[in-house]
């Protein structure tokens, strides 16, 4: 039984329908990968998965074998999924630790006291400024707060949509570095990238999204060696 | 003499506006909305008062301890009828239903209670306190509207700041999604606000009769503008602001009915919100944060 499986996937927002009929599935212990262009239907999957959209009639969203539609947003975080979402979304005007204590919202205060050592050791950049207004942060460092935020509530699958938006070179391939670390611990990743190089770097498997579908699927290592991957998607 | 008997009245009087921007700023920061009919609920809040004293003879306390639950359960069942199922409308059709909302509640009170003043008795029977072998007096209600209100800021700012719930409720002020994301159930922190800021609303209502005793279905209506006028001087959204504002706003109102004239009082205190709005359209305590990308 797959952790996360997804099948006929359908959203619309109003008469356009963003995504069409796909299905995928993501194992324990696994990195997957959604990649593809602007508007293929990327964010859109992980935000119906975290419960802030609904899908159309049909639409299967199953996690550890129990279905997740119907169930309000708030309480999905509950379930063991978080969702990191595009753009970071901290809380600005909250310091580094009260937006750590938030993604800890559903659990209690001394399991969430563990947690937060575990994050700090994944971000000990966090850990310096734990006192500090996020908004003050760095476009990096606030994009580690909100992968550390997701991680407070010791989720079964963290959905990261694109952790490299809007930053310098370096700091992506850092951030890469924290997700493979994650990994390697068991973490299970879903990933949303638009850089395909570094998400099929990375990857176990990997989905091509195209404006709602799934174009191609396969082990990452295939997709990167694939011809109409290179030509749409490394650039070359 | 005079003029440090007219700060401490301004101050008294600026205490109440201030307990009542605080409900208009924290729903504005959580739900983004203005709830015009805030002022309304202090008169609700007034009468619930008057009639336990009055006309059940109970002992004040209790007549503040139910007029402060009435009011916190006719704000929650006001938003859940009036304001939830507008969550997602545009705000022009919520601002509509708030002035409705109002508009029910004066009609309301008019019916059950009809068009003539009540005089409101001071729930507190203190004696005023005497300083400078008497030359200046200030009364028992003065010195405890003060008092109250820095206790609710006091009280307020911790709960915003250190406690789970309300770190949660600025989570949600802040982004609604993101707050979702986290666990938070949206619709319940916006419940819970409206409670509060409805049941500060009742306190405000009783310490404004306990000063200017007459109680009329349209009490609430004045000081609520000018509350909001308060909430907007000081940074709307802002709790530190509201008080300031609050403050500020009716320290200027007390000099300006004993210097300038009692009839033009109320102008000048408009007449400042349009100036802050022209200098400073945040407010005073108002930020704009630049977000980074």
């Amino acid at each position: 039984m797959s952790l996360l499986h997804i099948e006929n996937l359908n959203v619309s927002y109003g008469a356009i329908r963003a995504v069409k009929g796909i299905s995928f599935d993501v194992e324990e212990g696994e990195i997957v990968t959604l990649i593809g262009a602007n508007g293929a239907g990327k964010t859109t999957t992980l935000n119906t998965i975290a419960g802030l959209l609904k899908p159309t009639a049909y639409s299967q969203v199953t996690f550890e074998g129990k279905s997740l539609l119907g169930i309000p947003a708030h309480k999905i975080v509950g379930h063991g999924i978080a969702l990191c979402p595009e753009g970071r979304r901290v809380f600005t005007g909250m310091s580094v630790q009260d937006n750590l204590e938030m993604g800890a919202f559903t659990r209690d205060d001394a399991e969430a006291g563990e947690t937060i050592e575990f994050v700090f050791e994944h971000f000990p950049r966090l850990k310096e400024r734990r006192n500090q207004l996020a908004g003050t942060l760095s476009g990096g460092e606030q994009q580690m707060l909100a992968m550390g935020r997701a991680l407070m509530s010791k989720p079964r699958l963290l959905m990261l949509d694109e952790p490299s938006m809007g930053l310098a070179p370096i700091l992506v391939q850092e951030i890469f570095d924290i997700i493979q670390a994650l990994h390697d611990q068991g973490t299970t990743i879903l990933l949303v990238e638009q850089n395909a190089q570094m998400a099929l770097s990375i990857a176990d498997r990997a989905y091509v999204l195209e404006t709602g579908k799934i174009s191609m699927e396969g082990p990452a290592r295939e997709l990167l060696a694939d011809e109409r991957v290179k030509k749409a998607y490394l650039g070359g | 003499m005079e003029i440090l008997t007219n700060l401490i009245n301004g101050m008294s009087l600026g205490s109440v506006y201030a307990i009542i921007a605080l409900g208009y700023t924290m729903v504005y920061g959580i739900a983004k909305m203005l709830n015009f009919a805030h002022g309304d609920v202090i008169m609700v809040g007034a009468y619930i008062c008057f009639c336990a004293i009055s006309y059940l003879g109970l002992p004040a306390i209790a007549g503040v301890i139910l007029s402060v639950v009435g009011c916190t359960v006719l704000g929650i069942v006001v938003e859940r009828l009036a304001y939830k199922p507008l969550r997602d409308a545009p705000s022009l059709n919520v601002l509509i239903t708030a002035i409705g909302v109002s508009y029910f509640l004066q009609n309301a009170a008019l019916l059950i209670m009809g068009s003539d003043p009540k005089s409101f008795s001071s729930i507190i029977s203190l004696p005023a306190l005497r300083l400078f072998d008497g030359q200046l007096v200030i009364s028992a209600t003065t010195v405890l509207t003060i008092v109250v209100c820095v206790v609710i800021m006091v009280a307020l700012t911790l709960f915003t700041t250190k406690t789970k719930m309300g770190k949660a409720m600025r989570a949600c002020s802040e982004d609604r999604g993101a707050a979702t994301l986290m666990g938070i159930n949206v619709n319940s922190t916006i419940s819970m606000v409206f409670a509060i800021g409805s049941g500060l609303a009742a306190i405000a209502g009783v310490l404004l009769c306990s000063a200017y005793p007459t109680l009329m279905p349209t009490t609430g209506s004045m000081p609520g503008i000018k509350a909001f006028t308060a909430a907007v001087l000081g940074g709307i959204g802002s709790i530190p602001g509201a008080a300031l504002g609050g403050v500020l706003l009716g320290i200027i109102e007390i000099f300006a009915r004993a210097y300038i004239g009692t009839q033009l009082a109320d102008a000048v205190v408009f007449a400042v919100l349009i100036v802050m709005l022209l200098i400073k359209p945040a407010g005073l305590l108002g930020k704009n944060v630049s977000e980074k990308v």
